[in-house]
């Protein structure tokens, strides 16, 4: 269905080809899945097979790219619109109208279609990727799952035979996910459709992949087949691999159904664990809040939370959307008031938010970091120094915007530790993020505790927490239903449980570190 | 073969054209630009009104008509207060002396201040009304209507130029979001700069953002079919954008024509049906052309058709029954007349209340997934 036939793509003031010599081929009805680290050109192999590159984004391409019979030397993005449905990574951001039926109903539109068979098909979409409820709504009011779905359906209406997919799940929250990963199985399954698929969070959708493919970096060759056999080499795995690994099972189980049937024997030499290690001591209180409420006009975000956070401590947020998470870490950045209650915090706060490139608006890091001195009345060259122990391989002349998702991060943090907090707060800080930004970041997360400050954590991430946290407040409709130290609250409910946590319960054991110690 | 007739016909609710009930609000606002009689003036209103509050959208346009009645009563205020104060005095009842200010001779014609004069404040205040009620008319139309169906009726040939629209239009509440992102993160960087470089701090990361947003929208339009399958060649193309652009610019010309009643008589009517004409022609040829087709739009039934002629029967009465000046009514000062085949026609403006299908249910507003509003951001309560 598609073809890669020795293709290089080099993008226009390139020094390098940011795809080189890619051959590989995916069959009709696969769901083939991309992986690969941040800027290992995901995207770009993507963008190639609707023709995007290099018909829109310029650059040269060598070799041949083959869909459905059409070459894309010959067929630019239009051309293709009735052969590929192509969603991009940010859904909101290719909306061209405002509404959800009309939105389903523009790339037919555009193709001409017959005004009954527009009708029918809308009927059809909605109802197969259950947004038949929201049908006349505006796209700004529903939410990031919704929207996503949006996105792909407006791509299916015309019923395409390759459907791509640029990161469809990173930016959501497990239970959205759920629901796209749940009707992009189900366009796989009752549909036939060919998908490609790429994505950071494997653990997510390994499982219902036919075949992957691993960009593991431009020198490199590109690493194709089943998935147990690809992931057992490439870098880039979920827990449950690298369980899989460390306990030598072959081949490697991708599901947590599959690594359970497995571990019988890994859980009986673990039988020893009883609980989990102890977390951080904690240290003084540096921030608290007692009885806070807080209100966006009529909404009541939270109704009467109490928390303590304290120095050397790792503390994560969890709970579903609008459960009031990012307004907890507001008020203790002292962005909203109180509707009533006292939040009192001893020393600075740095709050990372969800976009950290909110944070950043200079034109190259160079310039980012001396505005960040100048702001915190800080030693000229404090900041670059800080980025440098974070992310050392940031180059100074790049744009803020080219950076990576996680060299982003690294630098809204480096602009906001130079301060020096004593409370520390990230909100949502692995959107987006590959596995080897996640391990920066969990370094850098556990100096700071160790350097005595308070961190907390706003997230939907267990592996993350279940790597770091100390400590887990979980929040549901504004009110504190359960805190408590991490293993225990982690491994109370399935829901909330990490992968290996799964695989092993009920062993208190949550990550594969934690497996690889006792082990020992 | 025996069919029962249905006990009461009914008819299930819909929006009605939005063209249907912008020809209707502009026949009333050309019939309003007839007269300056109040009696028929305040007939006008009060039909427009009622159509509103009958057949108005629950949505922000919808609400918007209040406005336009305050932004009317603003309009009649500003005229008759500048007449007080700068017209010269002319009638004989005069109502007060406001102390006048002596102008230099080279502004001989005009007077500031002086003696105020019934007939004239009430000859003002006529003209106002008259302003006022075209504003009100068009205040109707726009909150009977949502601006995007509007968009999405233009004729094929305008298609582009829609979409532009569209796109704009979804610029703005985008913008509003971007710019408190950036306040907010600028608070936590203890960003504190004023003026120019604080606007500057804001707006370039804004429309940055924004330009980001417009490469990913071109690539979605791109790999969603926009602009293909453009079977006509270039000089269809053009004589389509000639004849559309010269037929509408026509038809807003010739509207100066008739609105006013002292503009030659040839640059109303002949001008209008002319570019009409030349519009007409540029659609049907752009309709031709093309690949595209439209989904769901709206459709043109006999309510349509009614409520549209509701609003040419309406500047039809006008134009012939009005009486035009305002003299019989002021020279002596007298109760005006009510011209009854006018009073006929401001009473068929009323009728779309009922002629017009009945709205949609508005859909209950549903939990989650709607952005809630921003907090009040104020300093920390305590640290």
């Amino acid at each position: 269905m598609i073809v890669f036939d020795d293709v290089t793509v080099t993008y226009p003031d390139a020094t390098r080809p940011t795809l080189r010599a890619v051959e590989m081929e995916v069959r009709e009805g696969e769901m083939c899945l991309v992986v690969g680290p941040t800027g290992s050109g995901k995207s770009t192999l993507l963008r190639c097979v609707n023709g995007l590159v290099p018909h829109f984004t310029g650059g040269t391409l060598t070799g041949r790219v083959v869909v459905d019979g059409r070459d894309t030397a010959h067929h630019p993005p239009r051309e293709l619109a009735d052969v590929v449905g192509y969603v991009g990574q940010a859904p909101q951001a290719g909306f061209v109208t405002d509404l959800v039926e009309d939105e389903l109903a523009y790339a037919m539109e555009s193709l001409g279609m017959r005004a009954d068979v527009m009708r029918r098909r809308v009927e059809e979409t909605l109802d197969l990727l259950g947004l038949a409820d929201v049908r006349d709504r505006p796209l700004l009011s529903l939410s990031a799952g919704q929207q996503q779905r949006v996105a792909i359906g407006s791509v299916l209406t015309v019923q395409p035979r390759v459907l791509v997919l640029d990161e469809p799940t990173s930016a959501l929250d497990p239970p959205a996910a759920e629901e796209v990963l749940a009707a992009l199985t189900r366009l796989v399954h009752d549909l036939g459709l060919t998908v490609l698929v790429a994505e950071h969070r494997l653990e997510r959708v390994v499982q219902y992949a036919d075949a992957v493919v691993a960009l593991t970096g431009i020198d490199a060759p590109v690493v194709s087949g089943a998935p147990a056999d690809v992931l057992a080499t490439t870098p880039v795995r979920p827990p449950v691999v690298e369980l899989a690994r460390l306990a030598q099972w072959n081949p490697v189980p991708l599901s947590v159904r599959d690594a359970r049937r497995r571990a019988g024997d890994l859980r009986a030499r673990l039988a020893h664990v009883t609980a989990t290690p102890p977390g951080r001591s904690p240290g003084a209180t540096v921030a608290s809040a007692r009885a806070v409420t807080a209100a966006y006009g009529d909404v009541w975000a939270l109704r009467g939370v109490d928390l303590t956070l304290r120095a050397g401590q790792v503390s994560a947020l969890m709970g579903r959307n609008g459960a009031g998470k990012s307004t907890v870490l507001g008020l203790l950045a002292g962005l909203h008031r109180p509707a009533s209650g006292v939040v009192a915090v001893d020393g600075g706060v740095a709050l990372v938010p969800q976009e950290p490139g909110d944070l950043l608006w200079a034109a190259t890091v160079a310039a980012e970091c001396r505005d960040a001195d100048r702001d915190a009345a800080v030693t000229p060259g404090d900041t670059r120094a800080l980025l440098a122990e974070l992310a050392p391989d940031i180059d100074d002349a790049v744009h803020p915007r080219d950076l990576s998702e996680g060299q982003r991060l690294m630098l809204a943090l480096a602009v906001m530790l130079v301060r020096r907090p004593r409370l520390v707060a990230l909100d949502e800080p692995t959107r987006g993020l590959d596995y080897g930004a996640k391990r920066r970041l969990v370094g850098v997360l556990d100096r700071l505790a160790a350097d005595g400050a308070a961190v907390v954590l706003a997230t939907h991430d267990v592996e993350l927490v279940a790597e770091v946290a100390d400590r887990v407040v979980i929040l549901a409709d504004g009110e504190v239903v359960a805190d408590g130290a991490a293993g225990d609250v982690v491994t109370a409910s399935p829901v909330f449980a990490p992968q290996v946590a799964k695989v092993l319960a009920p062993l208190p054991v949550l990550t594969v570190e934690q497996a690889r110690a006792a082990l020992a | 073969m025996t069919s029962a007739p249905p006990a009461r016909t009914r008819r299930p609710p819909r929006l009605l054209h939005p063209a249907a009930w912008w020809l209707w609000a502009v026949g009333l606002a050309v019939a309003a630009s007839r007269t300056t009689n109040p009696l028929l003036l305040a007939l006008l209103v009060a039909a427009v009104s009622y159509v509103v509050a009958a057949r108005r959208q629950q949505t922000p346009w919808g609400r918007s008509f209040g406005v336009f009645l305050r932004i009317a009563l603003v309009a009649i205020v500003i005229r008759v207060a500048l007449f007080a104060l700068l017209a010269p005095a002319s009638g004989r009842h005069v109502l007060v002396h406001l102390p006048q200010v002596p102008l230099p001779h080279w502004l001989a014609g005009l007077r500031l201040g002086g003696p105020v004069a019934a007939e004239g404040l009430l000859a003002a205040a006529y003209d106002g009304l008259r302003l006022a009620v075209i504003l009100i008319c068009i205040g109707a139309a726009n909150s009977l209507t949502s601006p995007r169906r509007m968009l999405k009726s233009l004729p094929a040939a305008l298609y582009e130029a829609g979409v532009a629209l569209t796109v704009a239009v979804a610029f703005v509440p985008q913008a509003v979001t971007a710019v408190a992102r950036v306040r907010t993160a600028r608070r936590l960087r203890g960003r504190t700069d004023r003026g120019v470089r604080r606007v500057r701090g804001i707006a370039l990361p804004v429309l940055e953002g924004a330009l980001e947003r417009s490469v990913e929208l071109a690539a979605a339009m791109d790999a969603r079919g926009f602009g293909r399958r453009d079977a006509s060649g270039a000089t269809t193309r053009r004589l389509t954008a000639v004849l559309t652009l010269g037929g509408l610019t026509a038809i807003l010309a010739s509207s100066y024509g008739l609105l006013d009643a002292g503009a030659p008589g040839w640059s109303g009517l002949p001008i209008l049906l002319a570019g009409a004409a030349a519009a007409g022609t540029g659609f049907v040829v752009g309709r031709r052309r093309g690949g595209r087709t439209r989904y769901r739009p709206d459709p043109w039934r006999a309510a349509e058709w009614v409520v549209a002629g509701c609003g040419l029967a309406t500047a039809v009465t006008f134009a012939v029954a009005a009486p035009d000046g305002a003299g019989s009514m002021l020279d002596p000062l007298a109760w005006p007349a009510l011209p009854v085949v006018a009073a006929v026609g401001a009473a068929v403006a009323v009728l779309p209340a009922w002629v017009a299908p009945a709205l949609p249910r508005p859909q209950p507003a549903r939990a989650g997934g709607v952005t809630p509003p921003r907090l009040a951001t104020h300093a920390r309560a305590a640290t």
